[in-house]
């Protein structure tokens, strides 16, 4: 063969070398991009604001202001009473309405709203006494109309939606009643129904991860670590040790889903902890992680340098002296930054919960007390699986808001354990 | 129980100050000493703990075991069912700890306030205030049980407390200058960290007994040929006359979706991340590899719902609109296709941290060698490097394969819920993990084959998934060793 051949050989070689890396990073930056354009706009939402001056001969039939006795009045009637304030903020801001029907005004308010001002008002009745003026959300069709998913053509097919609703719309933004701007609640929210997407947050499902992920913490790194410890520098080399060993790699290796099914059938149906409850998730994901950890631990324990321990040893500490103060303190690093990737594992991985129950519709915050891990809550991944799977193109935009979140959750720890690295790496 | 361990705790501390104290004043006297203070600290805290500890678990059961045996043996001729007597049994205890709850509303000293209360007047006053409130169900069972608790208590407290006090006793008297505390000290800790070091074994036995209890019971509802064998998957969850056997739950489909997805996956992942490998080893220079090695692996910590949700919502559709419906072969925008090149997005990072591992593992001195005879750089990697590397590839890629098998959320998002078989890639199919979480998800009654199903899936995930990880991993140990 020439030898300008095989140069132009070896040119196409390290051409296929460099297109194989570009069509890794083309495709984690399509992904980046279908990502965030698909979920930025579910940290918009419409809102429409109004002046309300509440009749409360209506809300209040006993006229007493008590919170005990206004509570018969239901979300049935705040619907009624909305509609109405609708009307007269309407006219006040000269807009006509007569064109749309009754339900198509009361529709232009998220379903969300009765319970919203109910909820203000029983908090504090003198609002029934005076002018105040309270933003609500906009139904979820207007909402995506101003983010390009509804249009006036598909509205004309939308059972849910009409025309003019969106035609009043445009002039409600005109006078200022509606708008739509930056949306804080979707992070603290709970879960809302199938029919009113707007008012969907991932409140609930932060905070049951956020318990998982605390679980996973305190029980996995001192487990793994222990584990660690010992299979590196207490275990004597016999083929009981050497079971284990393998154990631990291949346990890193089972699909996470195997611990689903183990959790379900050993946590729920043998031990009879409540499903949908953290506690039970966060045992699946420590019981996950621990390979991981322990594999992280062990790594950067085999990285410290044995003349650091010969010399404790030689003066004199005894062999867990030499490992709990000079040993472990020097690989604490590594562990640290095994242990946040670990974690950030724990935190994205949805499998092994949709098995314990965790897809259910769960509007009620845990507590925040220890017995909160015992109440039902979802977590972040479950919670978007959970959006995509409903019909309603509005929960596909909130759980790729959902997806922003998580991957910002895990980009940050992610460089974290980077930069943990980068700061205390020691090279002997 | 739990006023005795408060108790247990005081004593413990106690031995700790006090065994430290004296160790410290010995040292004072210029007595030299083996252990350390603190050493000897811990020795008396271990020495008056664990026992009592011990003490109180073993009695606490032996007590359970004195009830259930009471339970089963004053009523024995009238149980019907081991599930009945599970009921009666649940009845006592939850009326049990309604009664002790209603004599000692102070947890951390209920056990002290029971055996007193028990002593000054009977269980009647409390049994009646209970009773007061609702019915009492099989009364004669309750006061035993009762009893029984009692007497378990004053045992385990007045035993815990003797204990307890003469432990603290002699470990105060063993401090001394040549008795070695800390090897007992240091014992129990490596005894602790090996105890740990359990855990992940018992966490892979608790896998297989619960697959294989689940799928025992599946297969005496279920023919396990018809499963093993079986080329129609077709569970019906609405069993209507004749129960159970009305669902044809062939493993075959699944089987066969799981390995051409896996294919699809590694047919993209595996050039890609070998190539990436590569010429990040062997080509690239510092500042490069620098910056996009990490940038690769980023892929890696993305969780797989993002790719799940990735392959639903624009590399299927984006199939769809430029393949599958320009050349009229169907509207689906779940496919094989679409999750298999997710799946492989997925996998680029994992094959290609690994192969550079590997590579970089080949000794300079081979690369030397093919260079002095005047082999170019893609030459020495084609002729000499990939070869030498050639079963740690194989290792790398078996563990791919393994994760393609175990991975669940894109397919579940991504290749559509119909379990076929079939040679289209444009076509959706089902996979074992996919139909694993189909059948468990949702309200389960764990009596119908439909729902145990999914732990004879599971069984059959498991052990293919733990035959590639266990051949990869002596394949890339076996290697490793050769160049050490």
């Amino acid at each position: 063969m020439s030898l300008k051949a095989r140069q132009s050989k070896e040119k196409r070689f390290q051409f296929a070398g460099l297109a194989a890396i570009s069509i890794g990073l083309l495709c984690l930056v399509m992904l980046f991009a279908s990502v965030l354009s698909a979920g930025l706009p579910a940290f918009q939402q419409t809102f429409i604001k109004l002046t309300f001056n509440l009749p409360a001969d209506k809300l209040d039939k006993s006229g007493n202001r008590n919170p005990q006795e206004m509570k018969k009045v239901s979300t049935i009637g705040y619907t009624k009473v909305i509609t109405e304030q609708l009307k007269l903020n309407l006219t006040k801001a000269g807009l006509e309405f007569d064109q749309l029907s009754k339900k198509e005004l009361k529709n232009m308010i998220s379903k969300e709203a009765p319970a919203q001002v109910r909820y203000a008002v029983l908090e504090d009745p003198s609002l029934l006494d005076r002018e105040f003026e309270m933003v609500l959300l906009a139904n979820g069709r207007i909402d995506g109309y101003y983010k390009g998913r509804v249009t006036k053509k598909s509205a004309e097919l939308d059972v849910m939606v009409s025309p003019k609703q969106l035609e009043l719309a445009d002039q409600m933004k005109r006078a200022g009643i509606l708008e739509t701007r930056f949306n804080g609640r979707f992070f603290y929210w709970p879960d809302a129904s199938d029919l009113r997407p707007e008012a969907a947050g991932l409140g609930v499902a932060l905070l049951g991860s956020f318990y998982m992920v605390l679980i996973v913490l305190v029980l996995a790194v001192p487990l793994a670590v222990c584990t660690a410890i010992f299979l590196e520098e207490f275990a004597p080399k016999n083929r009981f040790t050497d079971l284990i060993e393998i154990n631990i790699s291949n346990l890193a290796a089972v699909p996470s889903i195997v611990f689903g099914i183990l959790g379900l059938s050993l946590f729920i149906n043998f031990m009879d902890l409540p499903q949908s409850a953290p506690i039970v998730g966060g045992l699946c994901l420590t019981l996950m992680t621990l390979p991981t950890v322990i594999i992280a631990a062990r790594a950067s324990i085999k990285a410290v340098p044995p003349s650091i321990k010969a010399a404790a040893l030689g003066l004199g500490a005894s062999k867990v002296q030499a490992v709990f103060h000079h040993v472990l303190p020097s690989a604490a690093p590594g562990i640290l930054t095994g242990t946040i990737i670990g974690l950030a594992q724990a935190l994205g991985e949805t499998a092994p919960l949709l098995l314990i129950g965790m897809v259910a519709f769960v509007r009620e915050y845990p507590s925040l007390s220890p017995e909160g891990i015992f109440e039902p809550a979802t977590a972040l991944p479950v919670q978007l699986y959970n959006w995509t799977v409903r019909g309603d193109p509005a929960f596909v935009e909130r759980a790729s808001g959902a997806i922003i979140v998580l991957l910002v959750f895990m980009i940050t720890m992610n460089l974290l354990a980077i930069v943990l690295r980068k700061r205390f790496e020691r090279r002997w | 129980m739990n006023s005795l361990i408060v108790f247990n705790l005081i004593v413990s501390v106690f031995a700790f100050f006090v065994c430290r104290a004296k160790a410290s004043r010995l040292r004072e006297k210029h007595t030299l000493l083996v252990a350390s203070n603190t050493h000897w600290g811990w020795y008396g805290f271990l020495n008056v703990f664990i026992p009592t500890l011990v003490l109180g678990v073993l009695i606490h059961y032996v007590g359970i075991y004195f009830i259930n045996s009471g339970i089963r043996s004053s009523t024995a001729l009238e149980f019907a069912s081991h599930a009945e007597y599970l009921l009666v049994k649940e009845n006592v205890n939850a009326s049990v700890i309604l009664i002790l709850d209603e004599i000692s509303q102070i947890r951390f000293l209920s056990s002290f306030i029971v055996i007193i209360s028990y002593l000054i007047s009977g269980i009647e006053p409390a049994l009646l205030a209970v009773q007061s409130g609702t019915t009492i169900e099989h009364l004669d069972l309750v006061v035993l049980a009762l009893k029984t608790k009692i007497m378990a208590l004053t045992a385990t407290l007045v035993l815990g407390v003797v204990i307890a006090l003469m432990q603290a006793q002699r470990s105060i008297n063993t401090v001394s200058a040549n008795y070695n505390a800390r090897e007992k000290v240091e014992f129990v800790i490596i005894s602790l960290l090996g105890l740990s070091s359990l855990i992940a074994v018992l966490t892979t036995v608790g896998i297989v007994i619960s697959l294989l209890s689940e799928t025992i019971n599946f297969a005496m509802m279920h023919s396990i040929v018809d499963f093993l064998f079986g080329t129609v998957w077709n569970p019906q969850f609405t069993s209507g006359e004749v129960e159970g056997y009305g669902s044809d739950l062939g493993i075959l489909p699944l089987l066969w979706g799981t390995l051409y997805i896996s294919f699809v996956a590694l047919a993209f992942s595996v050039p890609i991340g070998l190539y990436s490998a590569i010429y990040l080893s062997e080509y690239a220079s510092d500042r490069f590899r620098s910056i996009a090695k990490p940038v690769l692996e980023l892929l890696a910590g993305i969780p797989t719902i993002v790719y799940g949700l990735f392959a639903l919502l624009t590399v299927g559709p984006l199939l769809r609109d430029s393949f599958t419906q320009p050349l009229g072969l169907g509207s689906n925008s779940d496919s094989v296709l679409a999750a298999g090149l997710v799946m492989g997005i997925m996998l680029i990072p994992f094959v290609s941290s690994l192969s550079d591992d590997i590579i970089n593992a080949v000794p300079q001195t081979l690369r030397d060698g093919s260079y002095g005879l005047g082999a170019t750089q893609s030459e020495t990697v084609k002729n000499v490097i990939i070869p030498a590397a050639l079963p740690g590839i194989i290792g790398a890629v078996l563990l791919a394969a393994s994760r393609a098998i175990g991975e669940t959320m894109i397919v579940v998002l991504g290749a559509g819920a119909a379990a076929k078989l079939s040679l289209n890639p444009l076509e959706g199919m089902a996979t074992i993990t996919a139909k694993i979480v189909n059948q468990l998800t949702g309200d389960t009654e764990f009596e119908s084959p439909e729902t145990l199903v999914a732990f004879a899936l599971g069984l059959s995930l498991f052990v293919i998934t733990l035959c590639l990880n266990v051949l990869a991993l002596y394949i890339v140990r076996k290697y490793r060793e050769e160049y050490e």
